[in-house]
């Protein structure tokens, strides 16, 4: 019973990786392959790692893989926002199909603030550029 | 057939080839932020392997290196993109 459960979740988490693989590779824009790193990435990770956590079924290995898998959870959102927004800044064209670019010309290319109304009434504080959140 | 041939055999050689597609990104990738973004999921799919290493191996010292490679993998991703976003352009 415990080998059969092993076998569908390391089964599950390598196919959702190789799907990420694929799609990193077949995605037309850096935009699409974030999406794609860190959704499916993540949960094929996740799933590997508590198959391995079924299979030892001990106290201390089950709390350290659930340290890892929660670690994963909370750092793949930053990372991935983090690349992504350093990306725009740098001037990464989208997808020539794209529809709707909604950041268009509400970030200031100086300071990196963020704001909803036109360009010109940006404030332009010395704050820290990397405080300016979506 | 065993669960161990079964991780030896199907598992670890499907995870392999993720690794080669996803390195392919990696020497294509026409900006630098493609290459830290293959970067940071060819980390992701080492600690799968190590997870699924680790269960062949019968070994859970393992899970702790596995542990060691996601931090890495986020300071990395951090590191690059804080950077990239200093540069003045990049190619």
């Amino acid at each position: 019973m415990t080998e059969i459960i092993i076998v569908i979740l390391s089964t599950l988490g390598t196919l959702f990786i190789l799907l990420a693989a694929i799609g990193v590779v077949r995605m037309p824009d850096i935009y699409l392959r974030i999406s794609v790193t860190t959704k499916a990435a993540t949960l094929g990770i996740g799933l590997i790692l508590l198959a391995s956590a079924v299979y030892f079924n001990e106290g201390p290995i089950t709390a350290r893989i659930l340290a890892i898998i929660l670690f994963m959870l909370l750092t793949a959102p930053v990372g991935a926002h983090m690349i992504g927004r350093a990306s725009y800044f740098t001037g990464v064209k989208l997808w020539k199909k794209s529809q709707v670019d909604d950041l268009k010309g509400k970030y200031d290319p100086s300071t990196h603030q963020l704001s909803s109304k036109d360009k010109n009434s940006v404030s332009k504080d010395s704050s820290h550029p990397n405080s300016s959140e979506k | 057939m065993s669960l161990y041939d079964y991780l030896y055999y199907i598992i670890l050689p499907l995870l392999s080839i993720s690794v080669l597609i996803i390195f392919i990104r990696f020497l294509l990738g026409p900006t630098l932020s493609d290459r830290v973004v293959s970067l940071d999921l060819l980390l992701t799919t080492g600690i799968g392997i190590i997870a699924v290493y680790s269960i062949h191996t019968d070994q859970p010292t393992f899970l702790d290196i596995a542990m060691i490679l996601a931090l890495i993998a986020f300071l990395g991703t951090v590191a690059f993109a804080y950077y990239l976003e200093k540069r003045e352009k990049n190619d």
